[in-house]
């Protein structure tokens, strides 16, 4: 099957995709990676509020390239390996009611795990990053840019991002795992 | 030629590293689209093929992560540089970062401090080598790290050349999905313990259309194991399997594995 999400997500639409199905992403993103992920945590394990939210939110693996001239622009902006957050997603995924995760390779069992029932893991070609930038409209933030360009937050607006396939669905399905 | 000279060049060749897929290359991915039966990993083919063509009409790096600069530099002996070649070449690398643009990928590696510019201490990581004639050849290669990552060296018995092949497949089974294949794999046998690494690298090199019978077979091993682009399963993990060889001391047997994701960038200029 194919399908348009939308953010923010809804439990009902993470629940409808499934392993194989291709999906394109519109609304808005933000990319957090390695350094990412472990300030968000300590800021939580701290009980201090984050800038970004991951409740139904769609999160990129992903340290693009961007310029800025007048404004930020992304020129490239494939996924990076997610394996290197597995050991901070389930944490996240604990304190949200659903989310979506686009990125390359695959998580760990304890990941997938931790997905059932409220998240998606979502394949896009790693190092089609010219192709990827073509579906990001705009850059509408960053954040924790003291991190430097690949690991900062960015929050930009996507339109059609994809062709993105359910690797990891909501209910164990595992495409990484045959 | 002089300092500006190399400074232009290295702009230059990383631009078309970054920009354009090496032909060769791209006639392996195209190769392997065709001959691709599951359903995902063609769709996941055609989009390298489709993102090898944005990247090229619109001047674009093909991949955000553009990498750690490594050159391959070959200086003729007969010519004489009255100027300092890596300056010239660091120099170029910072331009690059902000020209083409580059994204600064170079960190201090304990307090993972960004430079900024792509440039280090010894980065970029710049490989002289003497040939004959007067002629200055470049070659840049810039290494992303998903693929550099899961790349390993081994220091293997003197008897267990038998066992070579199923080192080299077993890192390409425990690399799976994440160093975007289909991947090149480079290999150096023999050497030292940093020798095999730089033969790895080496090989990466060389035309990946022609391999001997030795690299054909760990090739057909490694696709047997239905890893597939991307990870997301398929009969197309590798597309080259490329080997070096050195001679190492009697009682040891280094052998390395250097992976390179689909995208095996790289370009070269010579200057007179």
């Amino acid at each position: 099957m194919e399908y348009e999400i939308r953010t923010p997500l809804s439990v009902e639409e993470v629940l409808k995709l499934k392993v194989g199905d291709t999906v394109y992403v519109t609304g808005e993103l933000f990319t957090a990676r390695d350094e990412a992920h472990a300030r968000a945590l300590k800021w939580l394990d701290e009980n201090k509020d984050l800038p970004f939210n991951f409740d139904k939110a769609v999160v990129y693996h992903c340290g693009p390239l961007v310029k800025k001239n007048d404004e930020w622009k992304v020129v490239s902006a494939g996924p990076t390996t997610s394996a290197r957050m597995n050991p901070f997603t389930p944490k996240i995924l604990e304190r949200v009611s659903c989310m979506a995760i686009i990125g390359k390779g695959g998580m760990s069992d304890e990941v997938v795990e931790a997905m059932k029932g409220k998240a998606v893991y979502l394949a896009f070609t790693g190092g089609a990053g010219a192709l990827a930038a073509q579906s990001i409209k705009k850059v509408k933030g960053v954040i924790w840019e003291d991190l430097g360009m690949p690991e900062a937050v960015w929050l930009v607006e996507v339109e059609n991002f994809g062709p993105c396939i359910v690797a990891i669905d909501a209910h164990g399905g595992n495409l990484y795992k045959r | 030629m002089d300092f500006d000279d190399v400074v232009n060049a290295t702009v230059n060749v990383l631009r078309r590293a970054h920009t354009e897929l090496p032909e060769d290359v791209v006639i392996a991915v195209r190769n392997a689209y065709e001959r691709e039966e599951n359903e995902i990993a063609r769709r996941t083919l055609e989009t390298i093929l489709k993102n090898v063509e944005a990247a090229k009409k619109l001047k674009v790096p093909m991949c955000q992560d553009t990498g750690i600069p490594v050159f391959f530099v070959e200086i003729g002996r007969d010519l004489k540089l009255e100027f300092d070649l890596c300056e010239a070449i660091r120099v170029g690398v910072r331009r690059a970062t902000l020209e083409i643009p580059l994204r600064p990928n170079a960190v201090h590696p304990i307090t993972r401090e960004n430079s900024g510019d792509n440039t280090g201490a010894h980065i970029p990581q710049i490989n002289l080598e003497l040939v004959d004639g007067d002629e200055l050849r470049i070659v840049a290669m810039p290494k992303g790290a998903g693929s550099e990552n899961v790349s390993a060296l081994k220091m293997m018995l003197p008897t267990e050349v038998n066992k070579i092949k199923d080192f080299v497949v077993e890192t390409v089974l425990r690399a799976g999905g994440k160093p975007c294949p289909p991947i090149f794999v480079g290999i150096g046998i023999g050497g030292t313990f940093d020798g095999a690494t730089k033969l790895a690298k080496k090989a990466l090199l060389r035309n990946v259309l022609e391999m001997n019978k030795f690299e054909f077979e760990i090739l057909e091993a490694i696709n047997n194991l239905g890893v597939g682009p991307m990870g997301l399963g398929g009969k197309t993990t590798a597309l080259a399997v490329l080997c070096e060889i050195g001679h190492c001391h009697t009682a040891s047997l280094p052998v390395a594995v250097n992976i390179q994701c689909w995208a095996n960038r790289r370009a070269e200029i010579v200057l007179r």
